[in-house]
């Protein structure tokens, strides 16, 4: 399968041939080239708590072992999300207020607000709708011809679900994952060729078209949108007088709901094909699907980090974490720790124990909806499975550059005819 | 060995034998209970082993703890007698204990 191993025509040094020191992995070209599992193999052997002094963002800790990060995510008293939650700083006077970003007591009422729209009773209501929108992807896919799956599935399912929890207007629903690239591809998460000032644009019209909809849903009786609920809800509706933090809670649920889901149904496409006895033993038992769907979100890692900064001193691994100090926690290090999980740089749709993975995140910031892109996923996998005996993968993927949102803007596949 | 009874949100009970110290998150994973995940492998990080003490139970097995209580918060279903059932060590006394499981898990 030379076709699907990592980019040679991007150069990224050799992990193994650098000095420790000068190890620093939030280059956002080694996720691009897929050569991160390597640079944090090595972390994790000679270096799990490891200090980069010098990066594009400044000096950080990069935490790589499975329970050291599970220490650092559940002990917000110490490790505060205040501020912000990237690697890189956000520039100047834009480093808007959202619960993602903030600390106990702020965080909890805040996300408690929108947490309706992804609750399980509205998920059991929500599964038929996913499953006709997958069913309706799949059919209309070519046949016996090369497409980017990336673009007619990973991405088409999971903005119609999304213009779903924002009820947002149908026809102009391929704006929300134009708004979210343009949030979650940046300077600060490595991606040294984004467009700022495209970014910039965008973001205005982001902001007027959704402050538009929150007027209509706060004259109308609250519904179970994301939008009406925050509109609604006393912990919430300062937003609209807030204009930064509308704009940053808003982005938290759409690149939350988007990025992350998409690149999970790319991945696990991937997956199946770089291990083809997997693939077999699927198609021989259709019931490993849910299993399968927390291998794939374990194995994809589709968030690769989240920061903390921390709040005071701190010991860890025999490491001494000064207060201030920025905290990097690699969830996609930490899913591969040979130490917590057996084999993990295989793809093991029966593994045990498949849910016990970090891609969610662990403690009070841990992902809200969770439940919605299992669901996703599930569905999805289910509906392929009773229509195409395979799909095959027949390019090298194009993934994408950044330290955060680890996933492909491109995944050539053909389903036989 | 302690007998506990986990009742799902359906109704229907589902028995287990577990040993004193396992705690009541482990006592479900392990008998494969549904309905209790334990993703974070009883950390009290994750939220996905809720549980509903039933009341004559609840003075044994104590209030939630400050942290357990910060991540109760997020489930849609929280009731005064909500715990996590990581949280939950059993011991002898505790033999016989039934609980009750939210509709859905966080």
């Amino acid at each position: 399968m030379n076709h699907l191993t990592p980019s040679a025509t991007l150069t990224v040094e050799d992990p193994w041939a650098l000095p420790l020191d000068a190890i620093d992995p939030s280059e956002g070209r080694i996720f691009e080239a897929g050569r991160q599992h390597e640079y944090f193999r090595r972390l994790r052997q000679e270096d799990p708590v490891h200090y980069t002094a010098n990066s594009p963002f400044g000096p950080y800790w990069s935490i790589t072992k499975f329970n050291d990060i599970v220490e650092v995510d559940s002990n917000h008293a110490v490790f505060s999300s205040a501020g912000n939650i990237f690697i890189g700083d956000q520039p100047a006077g834009f480093a808007p207020p959202m619960f993602i970003t903030s600390d106990p007591p702020i965080h909890g009422p805040q996300r408690k607000a929108v947490a309706p729209a992804v609750a399980p009773q509205r998920l059991s209501e929500l599964e038929a709708l996913v499953r006709s929108r997958a069913v309706a992807i799949l059919e209309s896919l070519p046949r016996g011809e090369t497409f980017n799956w990336v673009q007619l599935v990973s991405k088409e399912l999971t903005t119609q679900m999304l213009a779903t929890l924002f009820d947002f207007p149908w026809e102009d629903r391929h704006l929300l994952p134009y708004w979210s690239d343009l949030t979650s591809t940046a300077d600060i998460v490595g991606a040294a060729t984004a467009d700022m000032a495209e970014r910039e644009r965008g973001m205005r019209e982001y902001l007027a078209y959704f402050t538009r909809l929150w007027h209509e849903r706060a004259a109308l009786p609250p519904k179970f949108d994301f939008i009406s609920l925050m509109a609604h809800n006393p912990a919430t509706k300062h937003y609209i007088d807030a204009p930064m933090a509308f704009l940053g809670n808003l982005s938290t649920l759409i690149v939350g709901g988007n990025d992350t889901t998409r690149n999970s149904i790319s991945g696990g496409l991937l997956a199946l094909n770089l291990f083809p006895a997997e693939y077999e033993k699927l198609i021989n038992n259709p019931a490993l699907v849910p299993n399968m769907v927390s291998e794939i979100i374990r194995w994809q890692s589709p968030v690769a980090h989240m920061r903390r900064t921390a709040l005071s001193d701190y010991e860890l691994g025999d490491k001494q974490i000064r207060k201030g100090d920025k905290v990097v926690m690699w969830y996609v290090s930490g899913n591969r720790d040979e130490t917590v999980i057996d084999r993990p740089d295989e793809f093991i749709i029966d593994r045990p124990n498949a849910r016990h993975h970090l891609s969610f995140g662990f403690g009070i910031h841990r992902c809200l909806g969770n439940r919605m892109g299992e669901l996703q996923l599930r569905v999805l996998w289910e509906e392929i499975l009773a229509r195409f005996p395979r799909i095959e993968v027949v390019g090298e993927p194009i993934r994408v550059e950044s330290n955060f949102a680890q996933g492909y803007s491109t995944l050539q596949v053909r389903i036989p005819a | 060995m302690i007998k506990v009874t986990f009742i799902q949100h359906s109704g229907t009970p589902y028995e287990v034998a577990a040993t004193a110290g396992s705690s009541l998150m482990r006592a479900a994973v392990e008998n494969g209970v549904p309905g209790i995940d334990g993703d974070c492998g009883g950390a009290c990080a994750c939220a996905t082993c809720h549980v509903f003490i039933e009341p004559k139970w609840s003075a044994l097995t104590g209030p939630a703890g400050e942290a357990e209580f910060a991540m109760l918060g997020f489930s849609e279903y929280r009731q005064p007698t909500s715990r996590l059932a990581c949280q939950i060590n059993l011991t002898a006394a505790l033999d016989g204990l039934t609980v009750r499981l939210p509709e859905g898990q966080f």
